[in-house]
């Protein structure tokens, strides 16, 4: 299965995640002025700076042709996550519920975090194990997860969060821990925290983040959402 | 024409940059401030009045988190 | 000075030998700027020409009082590609890469402004080495403030860790190392020193030489504004007073974003073979660039102001060739090349202008739509500014206050008591409320990153890894310029050491006060004379470096303060070293000579003691000896630890190893050890050491020795290449260290907690 990974002016770990996706199948850069999705089976939203940030984190590169591309292919039953930046795009082209607003103590912060995995059974975490508990590096200055109060309550019932902060890891502030959702139909999935950088034990100590592009390609080739 | 659009954070929306500044001003001798909240201006010359609106509900402001005010200046 | 006119000048309009002495020029640089510029009596320079003399002829730029003594430094070995001269130095790394590197100072900007003045700095840092050709993959950084209890201090230090922050991460480059030290003789002159390295395969390495009249300068990236106008000359080449609120206009903003987007576009430029020479602008803009450009290519440039892409309207043509604004590139490109180099640009969302060719007429020419408005000879700007030579003098009296005592402890008070107020010292403890404000693992390479071993590793392709650290001494080269600078440099090598690392080349930053006076230049002329040596010694020369003077100002000049940093090879990066015990029952073992003593060390400075005059002598050979055997047994896998024990001494590198391990030891100070360790307060032997004996071998500083753990064979053959001696055993969650033989008694008992508490002491600092 492939693999497409956006890659925008100001992406800073688009190719970490294309070393991280290749590990588990084949991976291909997808420029933001291309509109073909090049055939890809899920497609990728990297981390990093899109656009400098500018305005509001993501408010830029949401409306790119590629992304509007990935919204219609969403749309469709198409696999799509969204990592750090990406996860603030996806939020801001309404992919999925709520917004990521600047961490709570003001700074950009990076280090180490354990995540409690909520939903062991999405498209994304169904190679996790049930009873996971992740560790992976997290690394941002606008992670804050933020839903008003009704989106949370309902959110909770459909079971769309689907990775928290275990206690005591959440530094940014994020309401009830949320590090990850997924949308209701449960083909999108955002999350602050970087999987591709958990994905070799030389690199950091974990490889724990392997397992959602390994849950990507599972999903992929079962054909279940 | 000129116009100003002031976003500001959602009342009720947890405002660290406003805390911060309300905290910082007590420190350098100026009292009796209270209630700061932090948010953005963007200043622009549009041809039609009208787009403002729509041109902050789709980029300038995320209405989920921001609401925002729109000015005519001239 | 007379505004220059739109239709040239008459001889009355032409600017004069006191505003060349406005500019930072002296008297006798004016004259010669005259005699260079031609004629038999000389031809005065207009304002746009003594501008851009007076830029070029700046210390910073010129390095007129330092050049001469630069000269003296190794430069050549058999893993250097590129040596000083060029934007960056780069070393052979094996299966076909090159790593360039450099360190460079932004210290006045940073004074000035703190966030943009440090971001700045990684900014042009990072310039250096894309403009060779190397991708940046690591960035690390050296600061030095004042105390912290100045409000000012924190201030400077928030807003430069802020900035390097800033600008690293958004350009995705990861910070993988630094240091930051607080001293009182900085609080006027902060430091703020990056550092930065890049990978390129061997003949991607591009120079700056403009070459081929005819050719096409390119200048792309940003825009140009009134960023820094004046900069070099006003802020690099003085000392600082108090009207340096003044001095804001002048600090250039920075925009990573931007420099993104630069970087790639320059790195494909270079990959599709579409340029003939690159070059960054930084300090002094323009006029620095293209000038250096031609004057290493011997040849001329023709240089257009009205085709430069402006920010501001109505710039002055001198304000043009002078601006420092951030972000931009030049490069000399052949003409059939051009359009491809622009829609390059355009892809990548860059400017790209030509804004003017290379000449075979040997002259920087300076044009508005075509009509002459400055013309030089490129050698006169670049290679014929006076060099001086500095009239080194010892100083007869110290020349800094003692240091204010700190801590609330005695030489008598209890070693736990010492131990703790040690760690909780703001240059010890521990720098997680920085390091956590940077990513250091972007770009997938970080192997050892902050905190979890002495030098930062990064994996290259191929099962290999490069190691890197910055190491700088202010207080120690006060002492002893020439000793003090060999430490720092020897620091650097065992930092390396203790991840696996043989060094292979040195960048260093030289930040000294002002080289006029006779002290300074005692203190220059002796800290180069001690980084020669050290760099010969163990065969890691200096590829490139930085120097930045006249740090000084009404209430004194910083501490002298070379900063080095060392970038070094291992073959396996599985190997790399770790700095934390790892396992309970490992054995702890002292490694190297160690001849600890307490004068200038971080626990004399807490007690306010007065720097000596002096540090002692280096035994070089043994400490070189210790680095080439923790090297190898790193490499062999034999060590579940290695650490040098630096600031702070052995008590506080076993707390520090007990912290990133997260186990407690259990060490014995016998016979054997009060022996081997010298003592600085000489007592008669007893059964029991001196009070003095303890203090000044529990926390006395001096380079060589390395506290290694790991199982008992594995020591054992340790042993054989290097003095080791048994200090005792991993385990628990406490550090004791007990005094054996017959008195036995303890004399340190701290928990885990107790320690990490104390070592979390910089956090109130970023609260």
């Amino acid at each position: 299965m492939k693999f497409g990974v956006l890659q925008f002016p100001g992406s800073c770990d688009d190719l970490d995640a294309l070393a991280a996706a290749a590990r588990v199948g084949d991976a291909e850069l997808i420029w933001h002025a291309d509109r073909d999705l090049h055939g890809a089976d899920a497609i990728v939203v990297p981390g990093g700076f899109s656009y400098g940030d500018y305005l509001r984190a993501g408010a830029i590169a949401r409306f790119s042709p590629a992304m509007e591309s990935v919204i219609e292919f969403a749309g469709a039953g198409g696999l799509v996550l969204g990592i750090c930046n990406g996860f603030q795009v996806l939020c801001e082209a309404h992919l999925l519920p709520g917004a990521l607003l600047v961490n709570a103590n003001l700074r950009f912060t990076s280090k180490q975090v354990r995540l409690e995995v909520s939903r062991p059974d999405t498209a994304f975490t169904r190679a996790c194990g049930s009873d996971a508990c992740l560790s992976i590096p997290a690394k941002h200055s606008w992670g804050r997860y933020h839903a008003d109060d009704a989106t949370l309550t309902a959110m909770d019932e459909a079971g769309q969060v689907v990775l928290r902060y275990a206690p005591g890891e959440n530094f940014n502030g994020s309401l009830r821990d949320i590090a990850g959702v997924r949308n209701e139909r449960g083909n999108v999935f955002g999350m602050m925290p970087h999987p591709e950088h958990a994905v070799d034990e030389l690199i950091g100590g974990s490889s724990d983040g392997l397992a959602i592009f390994e849950s990507i390609r599972l999903s992929v080739e079962g054909a279940i959402v | 024409m000129k116009a100003r659009v002031l976003i500001r954070p959602k009342a009720g929306i947890l405002d660290p940059q406003g805390d911060a500044v309300a905290r910082a001003l007590p420190a350098l001798g100026f009292t009796g401030v209270e209630d700061v909240h932090v948010g953005r201006l963007i200043e622009l010359e549009v041809d039609d009045a009208e787009q403002l609106k729509p041109m902050c509900e789709k980029l300038l402001a995320n209405p989920l988190v921001e609401d925002y005010e729109v000015q005519i200046l001239a | 000075m007379a505004e220059q006119s739109s239709q040239g000048e008459t001889a009355h309009e032409l600017p004069t030998v006191e505003d060349a002495i406005a500019l930072g020029l002296t008297a006798a640089e004016y004259r010669l700027v005259c005699e260079k510029q031609g004629g038999a009596g000389g031809r005065a320079p207009n304002q746009l020409e003594l501008a851009m003399y007076s830029l070029l002829w700046s210390e910073h730029c010129a390095y007129k009082h330092s050049k001469k003594l630069l000269r003296t430094l190794p430069t050549d070995g058999e893993h250097v590609v590129m040596g000083p001269g060029e934007n960056a130095g780069a070393v052979d790394v094996g299966d076909g890469l090159v790593c360039a590197f450099k360190v460079e100072s932004h210290n006045h900007p940073s004074a000035v402004e703190p966030f943009q003045g440090a971001a700045t700095g990684v900014g042009g840092i990072l310039r250096d080495i894309f403009a060779i050709g190397a991708r940046p993959i690591a960035v690390l950084d050296s600061l030095r403030f004042g105390e912290p209890a100045v409000a000012r201090t924190r201030y400077l230090l928030d807003g430069a860790v802020s900035g390097i922050g800033h600008y690293g991460n958004s350009i995705g480059v990861p910070t993988v190392g630094g240091e930051v030290y607080f001293e009182a003789p900085y609080e006027h002159n902060c430091l703020v020193n990056a550092m930065a390295l890049g990978l390129a395969s061997r003949e991607r390495l591009v120079r700056s030489a403009a070459a081929g009249p005819g050719n096409v300068l390119v200048l792309f990236g940003a825009s140009t504004g009134r960023d820094g106008i004046g900069g070099a000359s006003v802020l690099a080449s003085a000392e600082l007073d108090a009207a340096d609120a003044d001095k804001r206009p002048s600090v250039q903003v920075g925009d990573p974003f931007e420099e993104k987007k630069l970087m790639e576009c320059s790195l494909e430029l270079l990959e599709r073979g579409l340029i003939v020479s690159l070059q960054d602008l930084g300090a002094a803009g323009l006029t620095s660039s293209a000038s250096e450009m031609a004057s290493k290519g011997g040849v001329g440039i023709d240089l257009d102001v009205a085709r430069v892409p402006l920010r501001e309207p109505g710039m002055e043509p001198f304000e043009v060739m002078v601006s420092e604004s951030q972000e931009r590139m030049l490069c000399v490109v052949e003409p059939e090349n051009v359009e491809q180099v622009m829609r390059l640009c355009a892809k990548w969302e860059v400017g790209g202008a030509a804004i003017g060719e290379v000449t075979d007429s040997g002259r920087m020419r300076v044009l508005r739509d075509g009509e002459l408005l400055g013309d030089m000879p490129v050698s006169a700007l670049v290679d014929d500014c006076p060099l001086y030579d500095l009239q080194p003098r010892k100083p007869s009296e110290p020349v800094y206050a003692a240091p204010i005592a700190t801590a609330r402890i005695t030489l008598e008070s209890p070693p736990p008591e010492i131990l703790l107020a040690i760690l909780s010292s703001p240059n010890i403890s521990s720098r997680r409320p920085l390091f956590e404000q940077y990513d250091s693992i972007v770009q997938s390479r970080t192997v050892r990153r902050p905190e979890q071993a002495d030098a930062a590793v990064l994996a290259l392709p191929g099962g290999g890894a490069l190691a890197v650290s910055i190491d700088g001494n202010g207080r120690r080269v006060a002492a002893d310029p020439y000793t003090g600078t060999v430490e720092a440099v020897l620091e650097c090598a065992a930092n390396l050491a203790c991840v696996g690392a043989q060094p292979l080349g040195t960048t260093n930053n030289l930040n000294f006060g002002n080289p006029e006076k006779p002290h300074i230049a005692w203190q220059l002329s002796e800290s180069v004379r001690g980084l020669g040596d050290a760099c010969r010694a163990l065969d890691a020369p200096i590829v490139g470096g930085n120097v930045s003077l006249y740090n000084e100002g009404a209430t004194g000049p910083i501490y002298p303060t070379p900063v080095i940093g060392m970038v070094g090879r291992l073959p396996d990066a599985r190997r790399a070293g770790r700095l934390g015990f790892a396992r309970a029952g490992d054995e702890i073992a002292l490694a190297g000579p160690f001849a600890p003593s307490l004068p200038a060390s971080e626990l004399a400075k807490l007690l306010g003691q007065p720097l000596p005059d002096g540090l002692a002598l280096i035994d070089l050979a043994a400490i070189l000896a210790a680095h080439d055997a923790v090297r190898a047994a790193v490499r062999a896998g034999l060590l579940s630890s290695a650490h040098d024990i630096a600031e702070g001494g052995l008590a506080v590198a076993l707390a520090e190893c007990c912290l990133a391990g997260g186990l407690g030891a259990q060490v014995e100070l016998g016979e054997d050890f009060w022996e081997a360790v010298p003592s600085v307060v000489p007592s008669p032997r007893s059964t029991s050491p001196a009070p003095g004996q303890v203090t000044a071998a529990l926390f006395g500083e001096a380079p060589g020795g390395f506290l290694v753990s790991g199982r008992a064979q594995a020591l054992q053959q340790l042993a054989q290449d290097v003095p080791l001696m048994a200090l005792g055993r991993v385990g628990e969650d406490v550090l004791n260290i007990v005094e054996a033989g017959a008195t036995a008694g303890m004399m340190l008992t701290l928990t885990l907690d107790e320690l990490a508490a104390a070592h979390a002491g910089l956090a109130e600092l970023f609260a």
